[in-house]
């Protein structure tokens, strides 16, 4: 029982804490675009950048 | 066309100091073009921030000096083939996108709570020897969760049920409201008098189902209405306006204000309702009236926004905002138009009026049933609150929308985009389609009618001469063959014609003398055509330009006709050349001289006849019909008011997507029905259980989401079938390479 205590509070933390991150993506606008965040996964342009 | 504007005047500056600007961009074929053009713009000097959303095909750029060279930015665009205009995001649009986030952020909360809810009740459930302490622990837990998230995520029905109860209506958010809360109210007395079960999970689930449902509802909205505002920026042209000083700016239209002086030449179409100062032309106003005979006009005479100019420069004053002009009485029957459509009411909207009011007749009746028969009022009360979650309206809520969501899509890639989420319902209705002639069943611009008589080779020689002119019969010519390479060399003779050498031999396109080939082309000519020839060296051939039937237009009629719908035509244009439409098409019924209100007349009648009809339009004229009608659509070649009183437009030179569409519809309909079939046969089972107390919430649980489950599975039937139409190719595409 006293394990649950600490087991219950801490697995709502860690989904809070997804919940959270959802939330910040979601304002960050990181949704409005999904078909190119797809293809954007795909592009090298960020390698170019630090090598030159 | 080389003309560069200067948007830069419409950006936003932001409280940074920033400039922003958003760009509708054509011509995005593949996921490739967003790193072409991200990486042409990233080299212009002083551009902060160029970045492609590639869903909405926009482009939206920042900028913080003022030295910046707006110019460059559409000069590499153009370089790279795309087009791009400034668009103006409408404080709609904002809106929607609020709504969505809104909707998100609450379904993202109620999923969690309803997740780390459901653990700790399936614990309880299933742990049947489970002590007091750790169940009532358990129980505390949930609320915890619970309260806050239904607070948050249950917002948009509460405020939404507020708002009926005020004005003293019930809809579907009432009941939902009401089991959310009572379910919650009754969980936590439950909790605090140790009682063995709490109902928190059924609440957040409840939550969790509905806001989905409302999220793929206005998410499939949003999407098709983002890329129609999109084709509405790209095709707004641009008007040459005469500064008081004479020099000459292009101003997006949305810049035009009465008393402006405004230059239209040839090849051009007038950019507002105004009066001509001076100059002389004809004007072809057959999207302005259907009819397709040219009229003159010189100065003094008013002219209407969209006519196109097709010879000789006008200089006109815009008058725009003067009523009584041809828009304001459009406007006037537009407006009346769709107050008598938006009596419509949805299927789900039909269902869900009756679903309400029964749900909390059959709570109450358990409650008072339960008492009568004794029980206590706390069992009367768990049993009715077990009837308001049992009979959620999850799957009721789904069934349409997640139908609407499939076909919609399945639509969009078939090149059919619905500015209306009810479209789909009506268009399943109809049993008369009424087809508007000009730039309905013709193309829009003038074609070359004998190109298939003319040897190809000779053909595309003088589309390749004809795209060194903006005269309207060489850009009819020219539409031949859209993608043809200029010829080098090419000079246009001012109301004579276009000459290049060509193999070394003089090749000529223009008026008949100006090739020397009178006596041909008066052979050819005929009635309601323009002919332009064309020579070189030996070869010769007198084209014949005028409106031509689009090229399915023929299957188009049968197919509808197979279907058992019944094929009208009215247009604005004379009696002969839509008697010849008619015969052509096999159309038996069909009128023509109809100006915008005899055509609204017409579909009034009919509707008093009980029929249900779809028109089919592109005109300024067809607006007030459009509106008029059951259900409407129009080409995406359409004037931008057609557009918009239109219920879904469609891309492409084609009639095919009609028929796609309808069939689309109907399928989509039978899906609704059978969806809203299937959970109304899940509630007229669980009901009865529920009102029994035979239900324990774990299989209330299990039965709601199966049965959300199964509807969503059939709706997705709806997105299979439709396939794109091979010659489907957004007509400005090839506007743009013209």
């Amino acid at each position: 029982m006293t394990v649950l205590l600490f087991l219950v509070p801490l697995a709502l933390l860690l989904g809070a804490l997804g919940l959270m991150a959802f939330v910040w993506s979601l304002n960050a606008g990181q949704y409005e675009d999904l078909e190119g965040a797809a293809a954007r996964a795909l592009s090298d342009d960020d390698l170019e950048d630090t090598q030159t | 066309m080389t003309m560069d504007v200067d948007f830069s005047a419409l950006a936003t500056q932001g409280p940074d100091g920033a400039r922003r600007l958003e760009l509708a961009l054509d011509g995005m074929t593949c996921a490739a073009c967003i790193f072409e053009i991200e990486a042409a713009l990233k080299r212009v000097p002083h551009l902060a921030a160029a970045r492609v959303n590639y869903a909405d095909r926009r482009l939206s750029l920042e900028w913080t000096a003022p030295t910046f060279d707006f110019g460059l930015v559409t000069e590499r665009l153009r370089r790279m083939g795309y087009r791009a205009r400034p668009f103006e995001r409408e404080s709609g649009e904002r809106e929607e996108r609020e709504t969505s986030r809104r909707l998100l952020r609450c379904l993202a909360v109620a999923g969690f709570a309803s997740v780390n809810v459901m653990l700790l009740s399936e614990a309880v459930w299933l742990g049947g020897d489970m002590d007091t302490v750790t169940r009532d622990f358990f129980h505390g837990v949930s609320a915890l969760i619970a309260l806050p998230a239904a607070a948050f995520a249950g917002q948009p029905f509460f405020t939404s049920a507020f708002a009926a109860l005020r004005a003293r209506r019930l809809n579907i958010d009432v009941p939902i409201s009401l089991g959310v809360l009572l379910s919650l109210a009754m969980s936590v007395y439950e909790t605090l008098t140790h009682a063995p079960h709490a109902y928190f999970d059924s609440a957040t689930m409840l939550l969790a189902f509905l806001l989905l449902a409302r999220y793929l509802d206005h998410a499939m909205r949003r999407k098709t209405r983002a890329v129609a505002a999109n084709l509405a920026a790209l095709r707004a042209p641009v008007a040459c306006r005469l500064d008081t000083d004479g020099a000459k700016s292009f101003v997006p239209l949305a810049a035009l204000a009465p008393g402006d002086r405004v230059l239209a030449r040839p090849g051009e179409r007038i950019p507002a309702d105004g009066v001509v100062v001076c100059g002389q032309a004809s004007l072809d106003e057959s999207v302005v009236t259907g009819e397709t005979q040219r009229r003159a006009v010189t100065a003094g005479d008013s002219v209407y926004a969209g006519a196109m100019n097709f010879d000789g420069a006008l200089t006109m004053r815009v008058e725009a905002a003067a009523g009584g002009s041809l828009i304001d009485e459009i406007e006037r029957l537009l407006d009346k138009a769709t107050a008598a459509r938006s009596r419509y009411m949805r299927l789900a909207d039909r269902v869900s009026r009756l679903y309400a009011p029964l749900v909390h007749i059959a709570a109450l009746a358990t409650a008072l049933a339960w008492l009568a028969a004794g029980a206590s009022l706390h069992d009367a009360l768990v049993t009715a609150i077990a009837v308001l979650v049992v009979t959620c309206p999850c799957a009721l809520a789904l069934a349409v929308p997640a139908v609407q969501v499939a076909a919609s899509g399945a639509l969009f890639r078939a090149g059919v985009l619905l500015n209306s989420a009810d479209a789909l319902e009506r268009l399943a209705e109809i049993d008369t389609v009424v087809f508007d002639k000009t730039g309905t069943l013709t193309t829009p611009e003038p074609r070359v009618a004998n190109a298939r008589e003319i040897e190809p080779s000779l053909l595309e020689l003088a589309a390749r001469l004809a795209h060194s002119s903006r005269h309207p019969l060489a850009r009819a010519v020219a539409r031949e063959y859209p993608r043809a390479a200029t010829l080098d060399g090419a000079r246009e003779e001012q109301g004579a014609g276009v000459v290049a050498i060509v193999d070394g031999v003089e090749a000529r396109l223009g008026d008949p003398r100006f090739c020397g080939l009178e006596r041909d082309c008066a052979a050819a000519a005929r009635e309601e055509a323009s002919i332009i020839a064309f020579r070189h060296g030996e070869r010769t051939a007198a084209l014949v330009v005028r409106q031509t039937l689009r090229a399915d237009a023929r299957e188009t009629i049968e197919a509808l006709a197979a279907r058992g719908l019944r094929v009208i035509l009215l247009s604005g244009d004379r009696v002969a050349p839509v008697e010849a439409t008619a015969r052509a098409l096999h159309i038996a019924e069909w009128r023509g001289a109809m100006k915008p209100a005899d055509k609204v007349g017409r579909l009034e009648a009919l509707r008093a006849q009980g029929r249900k009809i779809l028109m089919i339009g592109d005109g300024i004229n067809d607006a007030p019909a459009l509106a008029a009608a059951h259900v409407s659509l129009s080409p995406i070649d359409a004037t931008e008011i057609a557009q918009a009183a239109a219920d879904a437009v469609f891309l492409g030179d084609g009639l095919a997507p009609i028929v796609t569409t309808i069939d689309a519809a109907r399928q989509a309909h039978t899906l609704m029905r059978q969806n809203l079939a299937l959970s109304l046969l899940y509630n007229a089972i669980a009901a009865p259980l529920a009102m029994a107390g035979m239900l324990t919430p774990l299989i209330a649980a299990v039965a709601m989401s199966s049965s959300s489950l199964v509807v969503t599975l059939n709706a997705l039937r709806a997105g299979g079938e439709t396939k794109r139409e091979p010659s489907m190719q957004p007509a400005q595409q090839r506007e743009a390479a013209a």
